[in-house]
This record gives C-alpha cells, sequence and structure tokens, in this order.
C-alpha cells in the first residue's frame, strides 16, 4: 500500500522545506524557488518566506504538496546484530551465570588509521552518552590498543592474553581504506590458522552488519550502537559456541 | 500566586464596582428579557430534538409557531402538547416535524403540565449533574498526570470523523484540552445544524451529535493516557443558550462564551447577546463548564501594546456577568493574548507585566493565555521562537489555560506535526522553568511593575467613561476596539420579546435555584 507525506489529510502529500539559494532576493529568486521544488516532483509549490541571507543569499521556506509514495511492503530493512539487546547489568549477569568467567576483548583501530574516538567509545570506563564502556563491566576483560596498530601486532597480543572477540575501529572510509584493512587483517589470523579462535567484529560509523559479514567478519556495528550491544553480541556468541 | 507587583487593592476594588456599576442596568435589561434562542434552549432542556426533511430544528419550529406568544414563555405550549395528547418527547418531536403546530393546543391543567415539566426539567438536572459527578471523578483519578497551565490544542477539519483522528493524536501528544474550531458561519445561524457533520468551511459545526462522537473518542484516549482531556467548542454568534444546553447534555468541559466579542466582531445585535450571555452562562454554571472569553480579540484588531486595557476593562466586565450568572471564579477563563508588536524594545517585558497582572486579580480563575498570531508571518522558525517566548511568559506567571501557539499560525491550518512541535516546545520550556514563578521576584520601580501599574489607571479611567455613558452606548461609540455598532443594528434583534407577567419558564427556575442566582 502506497504512502505519502501527511499534512493535516491522508495523502495530500504536504511537506515543509527549507533552502538557500545562491541568488539576491527578489522577485525572479522567488519564482526561482518555487519553480526549483515544483522540478524536484512537487506538483504544488508555495513560497511562504524568503529571508535574504547577505548580498547574494536568500533562505527559503516553502510548502511543497507532492504525490510521490512509497511502498512500506516493498522495503527491506537490514537486521543488526543484536536483535535482542542486554543492558549493562543482564549482560554481565549473563556472562557470570552462564560462562562463570570474564571474557576478554581486546581493540584497536588498525593500520593507519588514528580516529580512537570510536574505539574509546566502546571500551573506555566513561563510555560514551550515558552507556559505560567495556572496561566498566565487572565481567568485561577489556584491552584498548589505541590507534594505528599493526594488524600483525594485534593478532599477537590478543593470542597473548587469551582473547575471545577482537574489536576493530574502522572510521576512514576514503577510497574504502576500510575493506582493505579488514581483508588484511583476516589474511593474518588466517595465515596462522587462528580464525576459529576468535570472535572478529569490526566498528564504525560507516560500518554495517551485512557489509561486516560479507567481508568475512562475524559482526559489523555502525552508528546508535554502545558497548552493551558488543558486550551481548560476544557473550552470546560464546555461550552458542560452548555447546 | 503571591502578589509580587504591588498594585493597590483600593484601585483593584474601584475597578470591579465600576463592573457591576456598568452590568446592572444591563442586567436589569436582561431580566425582563427573553429571545428565540433562549426559548428553544429551554425546549431542548426539556427534551425537543430533532429535525425536519428541510433540516429545520423542532425548537425553531416550534418557537417559530408560538412566536406571537413568547413573552409568555414556550414551556407550556411544548409541555402542554405532551400532556393533551398522552405523548412522550420523541412522539412529540416527529409531530412537530410532520407539521403539528403547537400553537393550536390549548394548554391542558396547569397544575398538571407544571408537574409534567418539573419531571422533564429533572430529569434535565439529573443528567448534567450525573457528567458534573462522572467528570470531577475522572480528574480526581488522573490528577497526578495533571499538569499547569493545562495545554490547550485546536483541531478544525470540516468532518468531525477527521477531527476525531486529530484530537485524538493531539491529546496523545499531551493536549489537555482540545478545541474543535466551528464552521466561520456558524456565529451568523440562527439555529443549530443537526447530526454528524462531514463539510465545514474553516471548521467543523458544533452540533450535538458532533458533541457525542468527540466526546466518546476522548473518552478513551483519556483511559489510556490516563490524564483527563477536556472538550471544547464555541457558544458564540445566535445560539448560546442552546449550545451551552447541548454542552452540558454531552459533557462538554469548557465552552467559549463572550457576547462583547458576538458584538463586535460578529456584529451580532447587543441587546440580544446579553440576553443570551446570561442564560447560557447559568447553564454553563449548573454544569460546572469553564466559560473562556475572548479579549485576545481586542489585540489583534488594535495595537497590543496600547490598548492592553481594553483587555483588562473587558476582564473585569466578563467577570461581574459572569458572577451575575451563579458562576465561581474557577469556572471564569477569562481571556489574553501575547500580541505585542516583537519589534518594540522590551516588548516581552510588557507581556510578563500584563500577564503577571491578571493573575493576580483574578487569583482563582483559570485564565486563558492565547499565542502571538498578528505578527507571525511565513518565517516558521522565527515563529517557532516566538511561541517559546510565550510559553515563557505563560509558565512564568502562572495562567492556566495555555492556548498552544503553531509555528505555521501565519501559513495554514496547522499541520500534524505542527502541533507535535507546538507541544514539544511548551514542554520543553514549561519544565526547563517549572518553579520560576515561585523564585522570582519584581524589581519595585521597574519596567514591569510600572508598566502593570500604568494599565490597570488607564482601565479605571476607561471603566468610568463606560460607567458613565452606559455599556450601550460606549459600544454604540466605538468604545471597545474601535468598533461601532448601533443599539439597534446587527443581527439578531428581532429575536428579542419582553417577558410578560405570566412569563414561565421551569428550566430557568431550576437554574436560578440551582446556581443562586437572584432575579
Amino acid at each position: 500500500m502506497e504512502v505519502r507525506p501527511y499534512g493535516d489529510t491522508l495523502d495530500d502529500g504536504a511537506m515543509q522545506l527549507s533552502f538557500t539559494l545562491p541568488m539576491t532576493d527578489s522577485a525572479t529568486a522567488r519564482e526561482a524557488a518555487k519553480q526549483l521544488v515544483l522540478k524536484l516532483g512537487f506538483v504544488h509549490c508555495e513560497v511562504v518566506h524568503a529571508a535574504a541571507l547577505s548580498e547574494g543569499f536568500t533562505m527559503f521556506i516553502a510548502y511543497g504538496w507532492t504525490q510521490v509514495s512509497i511502498d512500506p511492503d516493498q522495503i527491506e530493512v537490514e537486521e543488526g546484530a543484536v536483535p535482542e539487546l542486554m543492558g549493562f547489568d543482564e549482560v554481565n549477569k549473563f556472562i557470570k551465570e552462564r560462562l562463570g568467567r570474564p571474557i576478554v576483548i581486546v581493540g584497536a583501530c588498525t593500520g593507519s588509521d588514528a580516529h580512537t574516538v570510536g574505539i574509546d567509545a566502546i571500551m573506555n570506563m566513561k563510555g560514551y552518552n550515558h552507556h559505560y564502556g567495556l572496561e566498566r563491566y565487572p565481567m568485561v576483560e577489556a584491552h584498548n590498543l589505541g590507534a594505528q596498530v599493526e594488524n600483525e601486532r594485534l593478532i599477537d597480543y590478543s593470542q597473548e592474553v587469551n582473547a575471545d572477540a577482537i574489536l576493530v575501529s574502522q572510521v576512514v572510509t576514503q577510497k574504502d581504506v576500510h575493506v582493505d584493512n579488514m581483508a588484511d587483517l583476516l589474511g593474518v589470523v588466517e595465515s596462522r590458522g587462528v580464525r576459529d579462535r576468535f570472535i572478529m567484529i569490526v566498528g564504525g560509523p560507516h560500518i554495517t552488519h551485512g557489509l561486516a559479514q560479507e567481508s568475512g567478519f562475524d559482526a559489523g556495528f555502525g552508528r546508535g550502537t554502545y558497548a552493551e550491544h558488543v558486550a551481548t553480541y560476544v557473550a552470546k556468541q560464546l555461550v552458542e559456541r560452548s555447546v | 500566586m503571591k502578589a509580587k507587583l504591588g498594585l493597590p487593592q483600593d484601585k483593584i476594588t474601584r475597578a470591579r464596582e465600576l463592573a457591576a456599576a456598568i452590568a446592572a442596568p444591563v442586567q436589569d435589561y436582561i431580566d425582563r428579557h427573553t429571545t428565540v434562542t433562549v426559548e428553544r434552549a429551554t425546549l431542548r432542556a426539556l427534551g425537543a430534538d430533532g429535525v425536519n426533511s428541510d433540516g429545520v430544528p423542532v425548537p425553531n419550529i416550534a418557537v417559530e409557531s408560538l412566536k406571537n406568544e413568547l413573552q409568555s414563555g414556550t414551556a407550556r405550549r411544548y409541555v402542554g402538547a405532551l400532556v393533551a395528547g398522552g405523548l412522550e418527547v420523541d412522539e412529540l418531536n416527529t409531530q412537530i416535524t410532520a407539521g403539528f403546530d403547537l400553537a393550536t393546543i390549548e394548554p391542558p391543567d396547569r397544575a398538571e403540565v407544571e408537574k409534567r415539566a418539573a419531571e422533564l426539567v429533572d430529569a434535565f438536572a439529573a443528567r448534567v449533574t450525573g457528567h458534573v459527578s462522572s467528570r470531577n471523578a475522572a480528574l480526581a483519578k488522573h490528577r497526578e498526570n495533571e499538569k499547569w497551565p493545562m495545554l490547550y490544542l485546536i483541531v478544525a477539519t470540516g468532518n468531525i470523523y477527521e477531527d476525531v483522528k486529530q484530537a485524538t493524536a493531539a491529546a496523545k501528544q499531551g493536549a489537555d484540552a482540545v478545541a474543535v474550531i466551528r464552521s466561520t458561519i456558524q456565529s451568523l445561524l440562527d439555529y443549530v445544524p443537526y447530526g454528524a457533520t462531514t463539510e465545514g468551511f474553516g471548521g467543523t459545526y458544533a452540533t450535538q451529535e458532533n458533541f457525542r462522537i468527540m466526546r466518546a473518542a476522548l473518552d478513551e484516549v483519556i483511559e489510556q493516557e490516563k490524564r483527563y482531556v477536556r472538550l471544547v467548542n464555541y457558544a458564540s454568534g445566535l445560539c448560546m443558550p442552546e449550545i451551552a444546553v447541548m454542552g452540558a447534555m454531552e459533557r462538554l468541559d469548557m465552552m467559549l462564551n463572550d457576547s462583547m466579542y458576538g458584538i463586535l466582531f460578529r456584529d451580532i445585535n447587543m441587546y440580544r447577546t446579553f440576553v443570551d450571555q446570561h442564560f447560557s452562562r447559568m447553564i454553563n454554571a449548573f454544569a460546572d463548564i469553564i466559560i473562556n472569553t475572548g479579549e485576545d480579540n481586542y489585540l489583534t484588531t488594535s495595537d497590543a501594546y496600547e490598548k492592553a486595557y481594553t483587555v483588562l476593562a473587558s476582564q473585569f466586565i466578563n467577570e461581574r456577568f459572569a458572577c451575575n450568572a451563579g458562576l465561581a471564579p474557577r469556572l471564569m477563563g477569562l481571556g489574553h493574548a501575547f500580541e505585542i508588536d516583537p519589534s518594540i524594545p522590551n516588548c516581552f517585558l510588557y507581556e510578563m507585566a500584563q500577564a503577571q497582572m491578571a493573575r493576580e486579580i483574578f487569583p482563582e480563575c483559570p485564565l486563558k493565555y492565547m499565542p502571538p498570531t498578528k505578527f507571525m508571518t511565513g518565517d516558521i522558525f522565527r515563529g517557532y521562537v516566538m511561541d517559546a517566548m510565550f510559553n515563557f511568559a505563560s509558565a512564568a506567571t502562572g495562567q492556566s489555560i495555555h492556548l498552544l501557539g503553531m509555528l505555521s499560525e501565519g501559513v495554514h491550518t496547522p499541520h500534524i506535526q505542527d502541533r507535535h512541535l507546538a507541544v514539544e516546545n511548551a514542554k520543553y520550556v514549561m519544565n526547563a522553568i517549572k518553579d520560576l514563578k515561585d523564585d522570582i521576584e519584581f524589581r519595585k520601580d521597574g519596567i514591569m511593575v510600572n508598566r502593570a501599574r500604568e494599565v490597570l489607571d488607564r482601565t479605571i479611567t476607561f471603566l468610568e467613561e463606560v460607567a458613565g455613558t452606559g455599556l450601550f452606548d460606549a459600544i454604540e461609540q466605538g468604545r471597545f476596539a474601535e468598533v461601532k455598532r448601533p443599539k439597534d443594528g446587527g443581527k439578531g434583534l428581532e429575536g428579542v420579546v419582553k417577558k410578560a407577567g405570566d412569563y414561565w419558564n421551569p428550566v430557568e427556575e431550576m437554574l436560578r435555584s440551582r446556581t443562586g442566582v437572584m432575579e
């Protein structure tokens, strides 16, 4: 069934728009604004306000009515790695009861990536946005190796501390460098014959679970995920694998 | 609220004395007259309802057929027909739609008629007091989710079934009161349309069935949200008493009810609408329905800075007329608005002063505060900020009924997301300054204190002038809102009738005794 924007009546297709044109305010500019909106697929447009921002720039507020619609039944949404999330207390309890020992997670930004904002948000005590980092979890032994860690060193360290999961942060995605880095890391793990020993996780603002799995990782975590997503996933995976 | 502006109490008392002096001769006129709509409302309370095949309501047919004897009241003929024919009200109503003329029936034994009338009046009274009880029970049950000021939102699609969807959404978004704006023409109709309606211009017709439908929908929301949501409609126009009766019968909670608005802004005849207002306000008092008055209109037509005193003057006058009709202060939702030109330096201080002053002068009244409209433009972002300032003034001065401002006020009737944004704005501001009103004082000789004093003084001067000329003449001379209305002009004067010595209205008698209104 088709769905259209709703103003005050079903299927009226009403939308509120605001945008700036690099034009000085004039009757021509306002008409240009209107026609631009119509060109975008709106069947009717009213420009209700124009504000001169400075010489050569005008902000417009407009309402447009569109007949464009979308069928929600035709849309597929990618499911994340953790359909059922456990909170801080719940996951610690789960690990204690079901595994009886802390889980070991090693995290790092690999290769040339120096942006530790993401990995710190997941691992540091303080965490992010009131979601504690993995270091705060009593039932998690968290090792944050920081930035620009070489893949070989990351695996060496993970073997030394008997990591259950390796968490790789990839922020920089220009020219798909993250894809190359991820492939390289997996190459190291496989060549040492230890792929099955570690749960391989990749995270970052442009990472999705789908992309991670396609690339050969076990899971991916993107925007809107926190330490508890990672902890829940790893804990559940370990329980599943031990069965 | 603690008095902070240091307004001289003797001046406030003087203003009230002047309002009483202004109202007295008008009240005298009111007490000696009835109108076609007072009679129709009386018949509705007794059970008259329905329409004929041309859509003419039974009360209108009845009153029209009795137009030569309205001075004696119409109850005797209607109840007389019930007694003489051994009929129930439904049966008589059907006969009237088929052409039965009430004037042709000789009213039977007076004692019998009065006995039957008493039964019908008791039934009406019981229905209304039942609603008062159930409202009070619901308010008590959900008291902990009550918030002040109460957030008031408007819907108006023209189709009552669409209105239900929008009202339900509004209530779930956080509205504590939902008002259905009426079709623009309704103020000028000398009858009340019948049944559920799906078409209207600029609003939805107020009909008893539409009231019932919306009430049921909101009651469902109340159960779900565990928060009482008040239903509001508008009585103003040529049928104030009838709409008040319908509101009482269907458990509306608030009604716009203001003769001055009708006279000045809808050109309703002043004699007609003052008589109508009194009867309708007695019904509201009996039904525990809060009245809202339209002082905002003074500011949308005149300069809000210069004419602020007309708002206060009108509030005093409305208070007096409300009191005369048995309304307690807690049922007087006197109105005011935030309409000063936003380019004036310190405009916000003047708004604060006016709002704080109203709060202090009418401490028990659930004041209705209305948002900026006159200076709202297509710049919806600026409009959103102006609404935030309005929300601040409202919560900082303890207003009671807060009509939510829409960022798109200057563009169109609200989209569903506009209402959501309005509620979010108010929730944020009002939570952020939740106890500010109990934490602030005003500088003794500051701008706001001086402004309030100045407006009060100007109000007293104005009330003295009006008391001097009399209210009817003052209106004729254009003293209010710069609008002149001739005493014998406007709509509806022909429907005003002087009561004869044998005038009988059992509904009016019941209302007077229950509300304590003296004759």
